[in-house]
């Protein structure tokens, strides 16, 4: 560009300038556009599975919810079982995760020395990053006969239990709802573990150090000053590994033995709404494969719902910290 | 209870957490090197040079080649679709929104996508491109390879949102301020100054999504579907090493289960690898900024 006088030189500036602007508002609406796709993605996945399973939820109503008959011969589908089966192994799961995960929390920010602490929970973390497929083979193969070498000690002792005794007796097949409780809880136990002690080391050393200095032991401070100084973050990464638990495909499809059962015994084979998914989905056509997505959609709602609770909870002690 | 009693319980109580605290650890780092010992060894013993130059369709006397080769190829292509879309919404989220209800909002939508089901995002390809592809064609192309590289895209897409906008947020203010007062526009700021002083970070996020749906099964079994014969074309039906593991594993004969094992252990490694590498640049970057 050659410049001679101040005259062209302030239009090309102009022009310049009101280029630099139309650039900047096609950026700004790609990059938003963009952003906007994220919100896409979860409003279509929820309006998909809807519409993919109207036939179900919208033809069948109150009876696909309450029914725990599941019949693809007279097309005749009730979402109970998958339902009581994803929620039984999830809660499992968080009854057995939750305090391991505190005593690693526990472990990593108070106990071990500062040299094992990287390196154990890189470990701890290395947990979450083994595909979940893995884990399926590794239940079926291994766990599976591990569990039913151990379940008939199981009947013997819990299962004489007054009031929970019920839920020990069983077939000692290895396969069921509470092999596939626990591969899920060894799933989710570094999502929680890794939450409660990222919040753990928020507490501010002066509260801690001044509990020490009233002569709390270790544990009093834990538990009077670090978990109440936490707790919405400690429920939020509760939440979170529910979430992970309720959606989990792979890990329990080959443990839980795929059969349509409501039992008080967590020894039977039972289903869940995701491994039914993805057992069934390939062979399944008209309502069947109807009825399949619409499990996808009552599973994608229900794991919606726990992670927005998740999320707000951890949002909390997040706002609280001023960041 | 006299003092003594009352400071000795406290004393035991403090100890017995203490030593939970230390079984709960090693408890799960019993279970860790289980399932990878398990992995390793079985692995290892049904490596062999047929995995890599046989495909899948000679079963027990094949390998996993077309499986191999389909996997590389989807999940490929969906970091093709999901780290530009990606580090663009990310950069929107730091850039643009980073204190505007909309961005708040989006970002927190995304942390929910970071841990919804796959299996749902399978479902919703499904719906969205396979039924319709099939409709259109009249069933000649139905699942496809491309079906299953977007929905390994929906997997990925939140967790590079997620790196891209943090790395951003990263960037010293003073670079912004600095490029602003030379009157640089707005998105050449962005895309010369700020992406690429946040580069290793978002490459790492890349490489944390690739980590992510590598492993993932559930979300091909309805769009990829697998294949037993070698493909590259992306309307096809695709092979993929998660879907052939999980077939695999379902046939009853142990000579297939132990091809699934050397599936397992390559993918196993895969994702390991992965995820060491991007601790790595992680780490690196870190030090470069302190």
């Amino acid at each position: 560009m050659q410049v001679t006088s101040a005259v062209p030189l302030a239009r090309d500036i102009d022009r310049r300038a009101r280029a630099d602007a139309r650039h900047d508002r096609i950026f700004h609406r790609v990059l938003k556009f963009c952003a906007l796709l994220v919100l896409a993605t979860l409003l279509g996945a929820a309006l998909s599975t809807l519409w993919g399973g109207r036939e179900v939820l919208f033809g069948h109503g109150l009876h696909f919810l309450t029914s725990d008959s599941w019949n693809p011969v007279e097309d005749d589908y009730g979402a109970l079982a998958p339902i009581f089966g994803t929620l039984v192994t999830s809660l499992i799961a968080l009854v057995i995760a939750v305090p391991i995960s505190f005593g690693v929390a526990i472990f990593l920010t108070e106990i071990a020395p500062t040299w094992m602490r990287g390196p154990v929970s890189a470990a701890i973390e290395l947990l979450a990053g083994i595909p979940s497929i893995i884990y399926g083979m590794w239940g079926l193969f291994v766990f599976v006969p591990f569990m039913a070498n151990i379940e008939p000690a199981l009947s013997d002792t819990l299962g004489n239990l007054p009031l929970i005794g019920k839920l020990f007796q069983g077939p000692p097949l290895g396969l069921g709802l509470l092999t596939a409780g626990i591969v899920l809880a060894v799933m989710i136990l570094p999502f929680i573990s890794s939450v409660m002690r990222e919040v753990f080391q928020t507490v501010p050393t002066r509260l801690k150090e001044s509990s020490y200095a009233l002569g709390s032991t270790t544990w009093e401070v834990l538990w009077d000053i670090v978990l109440p100084y936490t707790r919405s973050a400690v429920i939020g990464g509760i939440f979170l590994g529910l979430g992970r638990a309720l959606g989990e495909t792979m890990a329990v499809t080959f443990v839980l033995g795929n059969s349509y059962n409501i039992t008080a015994s967590l020894l039977m084979p039972g289903t869940s709404i995701s491994s039914s998914i993805a057992n069934e989905f390939n062979e399944a056509v008209g309502v069947h494969r109807s009825a399949l997505i619409a499990l996808g959609f009552l599973l994608f709602v229900v794991t919606f719902v726990v992670l927005l609770i998740a999320r707000l909870m951890l949002h909390q002690l997040a706002k609280r910290e001023g960041k | 209870m006299s003092n003594a009693g009352i400071y000795l319980r406290r004393r035991l109580v403090n100890v017995i957490a203490l030593l939970f605290g230390g079984f709960a650890t090693v408890l799960g780092l019993i279970f860790l090197v289980w399932i990878l010992w398990v992995t390793i060894s079985n692995g290892l013993s049904a490596i062999h040079p047929r995995l890599f130059t046989k495909i899948t369709a000679y079963a027990d006397q094949g390998g996993l080649a077309n499986a191999i080769v389909g996997s590389l190829l989807m999940d490929m292509m969906a970091l093709l679709i999901c780290a530009p879309i990606g580090v663009l919404a990310g950069t929107y989220l730091a850039e643009y929104a980073n204190r505007s209800k909309l961005g708040a909002s989006i970002r927190f939508l995304n942390d929910i996508l970071l841990s919804a089901p796959s299996i749902v995002m399978g479902l919703f390809v499904y719906v969205i491109i396979v039924l319709p592809m099939s409709n259109l064609t009249h069933g000649n192309i139905s699942f496809s390879g491309f079906a299953g590289a977007v929905a390994l895209a929906l997997i990925g897409l939140p967790v590079i949102v997620r790196t891209t906008d943090e790395m951003l947020q990263l960037v010293p203010g003073t670079l912004r301020e600095a490029a602003l007062s030379l009157g640089v526009p707005q998105w050449k700021l962005t895309v010369q100054v700020l992406i690429r002083a946040a580069s290793s970070g978002i490459l790492t996020g890349v490489l944390l999504a690739l980590a992510r749906l590598a492993g993932e099964t559930a979300p091909l079994l309805f769009t990829a579907f697998g294949n037993n014969f070698m493909t590259v074309h992306p309307l096809d039906k695709m092979a993929s090493l998660p879907v052939a593991i999980y077939q695999y594993t379902n046939d009853p004969s142990p000579a297939m289960h132990s091809i699934a094992w050397a599936g397992a252990l390559l993918i196993t490694l895969f994702v390991l690898a992965l995820s060491l590498l991007t601790r790595l640049l992680f780490s690196r970057k870190k030090v470069s900024y302190e």
